[in-house]
């Protein structure tokens, strides 16, 4: 199989529609595939990450765990829009540590957020292949 | 490569359309579809950040998603093209990705 | 062109599913290849035969049943998502226990790893949703 580029654009906040958790789940598929696998988190997509969600009173399963084990699947790259952050009133403190290990680098601990501007994340997109919206 | 993007709901009720034209980059295609077409209609509080956006990228509606809205092609931004659905397949066939903004 | 489109919504609440089938006939029309449709969150239930919409409206189901029978495409339902959402074919009713199945024809049930197959495979990755 050839090796495409693939982005999986989340918009959506979690919780209040499915889509944040479908999202995640055809990540971890995908994962199995060997393709060059990246994440965009923008607008409300960005509080999918947020650090401290607690779900018990809503009575829905925290998902925000799953997020952790990208890192394992070799999923490297989640790019979170500073732009959507800072409308939010976030900085990347309010994000979840999300970090992968480099076995190149003696699997020293890496982050996979990369906090991108407006432009920067509009030129990561036009190299994509394909692109999943959620 | 170039890419087609896609925007399916109003610029009144969703960021979609402004959050697309902020993300994408000069050369790129926007093809606006179902409630997404009231983003080409002029003289609303959106034209103006239509029109300057297209400076960068070319603007497409689907003609049948505007007529079953009643909106009149006469009344669209000067400069987005009306295409039907094969117009669509055709510039799926020009740009190499697709990107929805849902 | 070889394409493969994910439907991301259920018949009638959103246009997602319309839009699909009309950018389908489209294609085939200009000579393309649908490779796979793929069904995901609720789009799901575009695959389910016991919908009864008014006679003087599109039938949503029977459109893409007769569409995927007439230029064999290949119409795959997320597991996971019709599990949710109680979309089952007459093996998965079985597995599961569950006293009857409602999966229309022209679909199948399959993995999650059948959209990606198709993103690989395809030339042109089209995603109609809300």
């Amino acid at each position: 199989m050839s090796t495409k580029k693939f982005m999986f654009l989340n918009r959506k906040a979690p919780y209040g529609t499915v889509y944040a958790l479908e999202s995640l789940e055809v990540v971890l598929i995908g994962a199995a595939f060997e393709q060059d696998v990246s994440l965009a988190f923008v607008g409300d997509g960005v509080y999918q990450i947020t650090k401290g969600q607690s779900t018990d009173g809503i009575g829905m399963k925290n998902f925000s765990p799953t997020f952790k084990a990208l890192g394992d699947y070799e999923i490297t790259k989640l790019y979170v829009e500073k732009e959507s952050l800072e409308a939010r009133g976030l900085t990347l403190d309010d994000l979840m540590e999300l970090t992968w290990e480099d076995e190149d680098d003696d699997w020293a601990e890496k982050p996979s957020i990369r906090l991108v501007s407006s432009e920067e994340l509009a030129a990561v997109f036009d190299e994509q292949d394909v692109v999943l919206s959620f | 490569m170039s890419t087609l993007h896609t925007v399916n709901k109003s610029p009144f009720e969703r960021d979609s359309l402004a959050t697309c034209i902020r993300l994408s980059t000069k050369g790129c295609a926007i093809l606006l579809i179902e409630d997404g077409v009231f983003g080409a209609m002029s003289g609303t509080d959106h034209s103006d950040m239509v029109s300057a956006a297209m400076k960068d990228a070319s603007f497409y509606v689907l003609g049948p998603d505007l007529a079953a809205r009643g909106m009149s092609e006469d009344r669209v931004i000067d400069g987005i093209q009306v295409v039907d659905y094969s117009g669509f397949v055709d510039l799926t066939t020009k740009h190499d990705t697709c990107q929805a903004w849902l | 062109m070889k394409y493969c489109i994910m439907v991301n919504e259920g018949p009638y609440t959103h246009q997602a599913s319309d839009t699909a089938l009309q950018f389908c006939k489209a294609a085939l029309n200009a000579g393309h290849e649908i490779f796979r449709v793929f069904f995901y969150h609720d789009g799901v239930n575009n695959g389910t035969r016991y919908t009864v919409p008014p006679q003087d409206d599109r039938n949503i189901q029977q459109e893409w049943s007769k569409l995927a029978e007439a230029h064999d495409i290949d119409m795959v339902i997320c597991i996971a998502a019709a599990q949710r959402r109680g979309i089952m074919d007459a093996d998965e009713a079985k597995r599961q226990g569950i006293d009857g199945d409602n999966i229309a024809p022209g679909f199948r049930i399959s993995g999650l790893g059948q959209l990606i197959e198709g993103g690989i495979i395809a030339d042109r990755q089209l995603v109609f949703g809300d």
